[in-house]
């Protein structure tokens, strides 16, 4: 602990934490003071994630707060999959912002306050390696995402807002239950020792240790929206402001990460082996079912994508729930894809939301459908040229929608596919023929109304002025998109590394060797 | 002292819910706020009911003989945690309030027409 570069683990917590504790000192009229701050943070933060990528090859890295033993000190652990997820909320907080510095970041008080507050809370769940700051971080990086969901206030907002805070109060109660009943249970709250307990012979209450461990589930099925814990997210995404809305998109993927860690880690080898395993199944196959529904009668590309965050969540704990590695591998390149993918819509929604009356809007629903096909006649359509943002964002919104809807050339088909072909290498039972299903059906239910809501948005003619994008917005987008086709183009580099993510977590006694020390069994 | 402690939990708990089912908000934030006072009650019997005990760990005592501290320090967290954000979920209803012009949770009395913010 001397090196600079050991202490670069703790980084992505202190870094946003200080920039926005001197932002608030700050009067709110040096806005672009603050822009430059939390644009060079999101950066730094971007790059340090990418830097530990390349540390943790071969074994966790393990930062000890305060240099306290591990299971009395607090303990910040990184591997693979947390470094995948810290790049990934480097890599939308940093594209979000961009898109804020726009024009949303005038749109009310504190934003990039907020935001990195909110950022260094989802990279501290990302990092911490006990549960009681898992508790710490999810409450600052909720606390900071119900300011953001009422940035820009207005009706809409405030009313969603209120349920989804809410919900998420009643869910941290939940943590704090099971939390408490983890502990009274097994004395510690260290993931490590908690693991390197259940592997030994059963000591404590194993039945109330599982009911504990239940509840703290049903906290994280709440915050990743599965099914039927989730009707707070659809609204609260669809009303948020964009940016606010493409950030909140890695929020749901923490509960999911917190499930797959937790699952893996306690649950794969031990006391209770494969606990919780049908009803993750069970929870995420009704959650894409749901989503899918939903996303079929969405009627506006906000409200789609935020149910396409719903599907992505779902399939990851399905996948999880299958118990195979390959196909969890699979679905943890598919969550990556379509997170980008997901954030990328909200942009775009909110582009093409621009100067359109949205009284007219809910009058014109399936309007469509109802369309004399002569109506059109009178009209030339004949030289009239597609606006420059139009085209930009019709190409953006194609991406988008073959990410989502998991079709090939792009990364989601080949996440899909590597679920698929990962559950076809083992014996098939019925359960994996009917994710199969669930999830080709899913794929062909996030195309119909994506196209459907494509064609309303960009080929339909208006009278209404053609929305703009600004440099900074396209930069945005651009970015978001670009990324997700290079995951596409190095598609065999991207699953291998989440092959040994998942090989990674798999193996808890390399996890426990690296927190606790050498020598503990 | 067990029953009793267990008694009052399941009764803060069981109005928490009540109120939490009822459709007025500042009936849902009392309701929390009951929940909240039985989640912290709840994790400080998590490290079992001791008394005249000291959380202090001293040279020469009986580490059997102490309260542990663990789950106190839990609830210190946990309590200022839950007071913060009971103070902003009481802004955001009094936001609602003034917005909505109903205090309903769903921002609108039953029985009036669905508004399309």
């Amino acid at each position: 602990m001397s090196a600079w570069s050991d202490h670069l683990l703790v980084l992505p917590i202190v870094l946003p934490i200080a920039a926005s504790g001197i932002m608030l000192l700050l009067d709110e009229r040096r806005i672009g003071l603050k822009a430059v701050m939390s644009l060079a943070t999101a950066t730094a933060l971007l790059v340090t994630a990418l830097a530990l990528a390349a540390q943790v090859a071969d074994a966790p890295l393990v930062y000890r707060l305060g240099n306290w033993a591990a299971p009395y000190g607090i303990v910040l652990v990184a591997d693979r999959l947390s470094v995948l997820m810290l790049v990934l909320t480097g890599v939308l907080g940093l594209a979000a912002l961009v898109f804020a510095v726009a024009r949303w970041d005038r749109a009310g008080p504190r934003f990039h306050a907020l935001f990195l507050l909110l950022l260094m809370g989802v990279n501290g769940a990302f990092l911490t390696g006990d549960l009681f700051n898992l508790f710490v971080f999810f409450e600052v990086m909720l606390a900071a995402s119900y300011g953001l969901v009422l940035h820009g206030s207005g009706e809409a907002r405030i009313r969603a807002g209120l349920a989804y805070i809410a919900v998420n109060l009643i869910a941290s109660l939940f943590f704090l239950v099971g939390v408490s009943l983890v502990y009274g249970t097994m004395g510690t709250l260290n993931m490590a020792d908690l693991a390197r307990r259940l592997a030994g012979p059963a000591g404590g209450d194993v039945a109330l240790f599982e009911a504990g461990c239940a509840v703290l589930g049903l906290a994280f099925l709440i915050k990743c929206s599965a099914w039927p814990l989730g009707f707070w997210l659809p609204p609260t995404y669809a009303a948020a402001s964009a940016p606010a809305a493409a950030v909140l998109a890695i929020l749901s993927k923490v509960g999911v990460y917190v499930v797959v860690r937790l699952s893996l880690l306690l649950f794969g080898t031990g006391v209770s082996e494969g606990f919780g395993q049908g009803w993750l199944f069970a929870a995420g196959l009704a959650t894409v079912a749901y989503g899918t529904l939903g996303i079929l009668g969405a009627r506006d590309l906000m409200r789609a994508a935020a149910y396409a965050v719903m599907i992505s969540s779902g399939t990851v704990l399905a996948a999880l729930g299958t118990g195979d590695r390959a196909a969890l591998s699979g679905a943890l390149f598919y969550l990556v894809g379509s997170t980008l993918a997901a954030a990328a819509l909200f942009l775009l929604g909110e582009i093409l939301q621009r100067g359109r009356d949205p009284a007219a809007a809910t009058l014109a629903v399936f309007a469509d459908e109802y369309r004399d096909p002569f109506d059109d006649e009178g009209a030339s359509e004949v030289g009239r040229p597609i606006p420059a943002a139009l085209a930009i964002g019709g190409g953006a919104f194609l991406l988008c929608t073959l990410m989502l809807a998991g079709l090939p050339p792009l990364a989601g088909f080949v996440g899909k596919l590597a679920m698929f072909s990962g559950l076809a290498a083992g014996t098939m039972p019925a359960s994996a023929w009917i994710f199969i299903l669930l999830l080709t059906v899913s794929s062909l239910g996030t195309l119909m109304p994506l196209v459907r809501l494509g064609i309303l948005g960009f080929w339909v003619p208006r009278d209404d002025p053609a929305p703009v994008i600004g440099a900074l917005e396209f930069a945005a987008l651009a970015g978001l998109l670009g990324l997700s086709l290079g995951l596409s183009l190095w598609a065999g580099a991207g699953l291998a590394y989440t092959d040994r993510a998942v090989e990674g977590l798999s193996n808890a006694a390399g996890y426990i060797r690296a927190v606790l020390g050498e020598g503990t069994p | 002292m067990e029953l009793v402690l267990s008694l009052g939990i399941g009764v803060l708990a069981a109005s928490g819910v009540w109120l939490l089912l009822r459709p007025r908000t500042f009936q849902a934030i009392l309701g929390l706020s009951l929940l909240t006072y039985a989640v912290n009650l709840f994790i400080f019997a998590m490290g079992r009911l001791k008394v005249g005990a000291a959380p202090v760990l001293a040279s020469g005592t009986d580490a059997a003989g102490i309260a542990d501290p663990v789950p106190q320090a839990l609830v210190l967290t946990a309590l200022v945690i839950s007071f913060a954000l009971t103070a902003l979920f009481l802004v955001v209803l009094l936001a609602a309030r003034g917005v909505t012009g109903s205090d309903h949770v769903d921002g609108q009395e039953p029985g009036q027409r669905e508004r399309n913010p």
